[in-house]
């Protein structure tokens, strides 16, 4: 199986890559980024097309992935929730907030690891993760969901609603 | 621009002195060049580039800028350990990576006003000979590092990035990288390793001391987001001036970000030093929640000691030492260490005696145990060991002398690793049973056995012992 990858993408890629005019390696962030952005998570196929760009061995990108908690494995629900565990939203009560996300989203946390951190909702729609300090620690409890960022949150309801 | 008003409800406390968050929360105000440049944006780079770098980093010495980002060192000795007479390209860094809990500041420059810190940056790098610079944003802000590469763009258009700048003949490209998620990537050595594609294991110094061996073992600067933008501020002033402000040793202004248990969190600047504990969180943040008392603070940051509400803190030397209680403390660099504790990062974390002490260690703990990067064994494994032993203590499975064990732990990380997550990692714990230890083994029980000799019984069990 190889990785399809949209031209226009791959331009965008390219061009990422020239911000790095000493050494391509660096690139590999960035390129990761780009794939998981389009495509959700990083597959082995992303894998190994991202050290074919980037001429490494497939090991350099794949010790990569499975570093950084920002890269996922398996794909995510369509609209991926990132709560933040630590001290000043668990003060705010983030614990809480994810025990509600989940039972309003339906998704069942009984299974999550260290390595596995992510769990999704039945019907694909949502998925869930804890994450550490977002760095808006006077606003709590805070979350993001995909991109988008939210302070103080205490209606799930309507922080579900904006993502159908 | 004239007169600056802010948005309602956001305006400055009447004890904050606004110069890196002037623009934050102003009225009328967006990220666009336009607006940075009717309220004078750039003009300091335009000053800066008709010096020469040495005076440049003359100013910035002479002001006593000290670190933004956690150690406090000084910046512009920072910038003279560049090796003189290098041949290699030199680099610069800005970490963006805002990862120390109960930090949130570089947040607001970056979104609210990008171009300061592309300034302050060009004016660094002029100084520091560097033709192309790095700013290394976590990925949770993907919207900042959007603002960001707009207004490379723009500074870029209008002349103040690029070939042959202001046409002094300098060059500089800035980029934006983006992090993963991971904590120790704010750790220097181990973020200049990200930047280069691998996994951000931090590097022993010496011999990898940034400013000789940094990034493609070039001389490298790495410095935080609120130092670099104090960087265009001393210009503006001039450094013997702006060191006046502040606190001798402790000078200019800082950003303290307040969380926790206050009636009202938020972001404060002031002179460093010109307020105290008290200050800061009655007058600032409107105090404690009704009823409640407070019970300890930690000051600069999760990885910063804790301070127990009833101790007292000498500080001073000679003649001019004496004893102050928590309310008292000034926040500058040399008092908090003085107190035992640090200035770090300007995180301050309120906590009420509504809370649990095991439950608040044990949530540091768990943070500790997932961010570490795991290339020391003490610090790898003390790290979990730590939040095993504290999460048995809040679900109240630990006996009396876990907490021995706990603090035996923490004791053998810090001072044997590569990078300072030791002390980051090992504080907490420490500091927590030097001050609440009761607590802590009031929350176990005399029931549980301890592992400790649950383990001797296995090894005896199985004829190891
Ligand atoms: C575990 C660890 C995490 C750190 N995280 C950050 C961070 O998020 N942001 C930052 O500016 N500095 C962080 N630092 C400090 C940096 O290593 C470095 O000292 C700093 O960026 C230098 O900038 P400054 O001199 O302007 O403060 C961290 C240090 C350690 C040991
Ligand atoms: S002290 Fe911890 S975080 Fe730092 S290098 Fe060692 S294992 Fe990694
Ligand atoms: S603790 Fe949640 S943003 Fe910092």
């Amino acid at each position: 199986m190889t990785l399809d990858v949209p031209a226009e993408l791959e331009k965008e890629i390219d061009e990422r890559i020239t911000h790095y005019p000493v050494s391509k390696r660096s690139a590999v962030l960035p390129v990761l980024h780009h794939l998981q952005h389009h495509f959700g998570y990083i597959s082995n196929e992303a894998v190994e097309w991202t050290a074919a760009k980037l001429e490494l061995e497939p090991i350099k990108v794949l010790e990569v992935v499975t570093f950084y908690p920002g890269f996922r494995q398996t794909a995510p629900g369509k609209y991926h929730i990132r709560v933040c565990r630590t001290l000043s939203c668990a003060m705010a009560g983030s614990y809480e907030l994810m025990e509600s996300i989940c039972e309003k989203a339906g998704i069942d946390r009984s299974g999550v690891t260290h390595h596995d951190p992510i769990a999704v909702s039945a019907d694909g729609k949502y998925s869930i993760e804890f994450a550490e300090c977002l760095a808006s620690c006077g606003t709590g409890p805070v979350c993001l969901v995909d991109d988008d960022f939210h302070e103080k949150v205490e209606d799930v309801d309507a922080l579900l609603k904006q993502y159908q | 621009m004239s007169e600056i008003k802010y948005l309602p409800g956001k305006e400055p406390h009447p004890r904050e002195t606004r110069s890196v968050f002037k623009n934050v929360d102003r009225e009328g105000w967006d990220q666009s060049i336009e607006t940075y440049i009717a309220d004078g944006g750039y003009e300091m780079q335009k000053k800066a580039y008709k010096m020469t770098p040495d005076e440049i980093r003359e100013e910035v010495k002479t002001a006593g800028l000290r670190g933004r980002g956690g150690a406090g060192f000084p910046a512009g000795v920072k910038w003279g350990f560049l090796p003189p007479n290098n041949e290699k390209p030199v680099y610069l860094i800005c970490n963006a990576d805002e990862s120390e809990p109960g930090t949130f500041k570089d947040r607001y420059i970056i979104h609210q006003d990008p171009h300061q810190l592309i300034e302050g940056m060009a004016i660094s790098c002029f100084s520091v000979g560097a033709h192309l610079a790095y700013i290394y944003i976590r990925e949770e802000f993907p919207e900042g590092a959007q603002i960001l590469e707009k207004a490379i763009e723009e500074a870029h258009a209008k002349g103040f990035l690029g070939k042959d700048i202001l046409g002094t003949g300098f060059d500089l490209e800035i980029y934006v990288h983006r992090g993963a998620g991971a904590y120790i990537c704010g750790e220097e050595t181990g973020l200049i390793e990200s930047l280069e594609g691998k996994r951000p294991y931090p590097r022993i110094k010496p011999p990898y001391f940034p400013a000789a061996m940094g990034l493609y073992l070039c001389p490298t600067i790495v410095n935080n987001v609120e130092t670099l933008c104090h960087v265009k501020h001393i210009m503006q002033m001039g450094g013997e001036e702006w060191s006046k402000t502040g606190k001798p040793n402790n000078t200019g202004t800082r950003i303290l970000c307040v969380s926790g248990d206050v009636v009202n969190p938020g972001y404060f600047e002031v002179q460093v030093g010109h307020v105290t504990m008290g200050e800061l969180i009655n007058d600032m943040c409107g105090g404690l929640k009704d009823g409640r008392k407070l019970k300890a603070v930690i000051p600069g940051g999760s990885s910063a000691k804790v301070l127990r509400a009833d101790e007292t803190f000498k500080i001073g030397k000679g003649d001019d030492e004496k004893e102050i209680d928590i309310w008292d403390i000034p926040m500058d660099f040399d008092t908090l260490a003085a107190c035992g504790s640090m200035a770090g990062s300007g995180g301050v974390i309120v906590i009420d005696d509504s809370r649990s002490i095991s439950w608040v260690l044990n949530n540091i703990n768990n943070f500790y145990a997932h961010e570490s990067c795991g290339q020391c064994t003490p610090c790898r494994e003390g790290s979990l060991w730590m939040k095993k032993i504290t999460d048995r203590v809040v679900k109240g499975q630990a006996s009396p002398d876990d907490i021995d064990t706990l603090d035996a732990v923490a004791r053998n990380i810090d001072g044997r690793t590569i990078c300072a997550f030791g002390e980051a990692s090992s504080w907490p714990t420490e500091s927590f049973i030097d001050k609440f230890k009761d607590e802590l083994v009031a929350d176990t029980s005399e029931d549980y056995e301890g592992v400790a000799v649950n383990a001797e019984r296995e090894l005896a069990a199985a004829g190891l012992k």
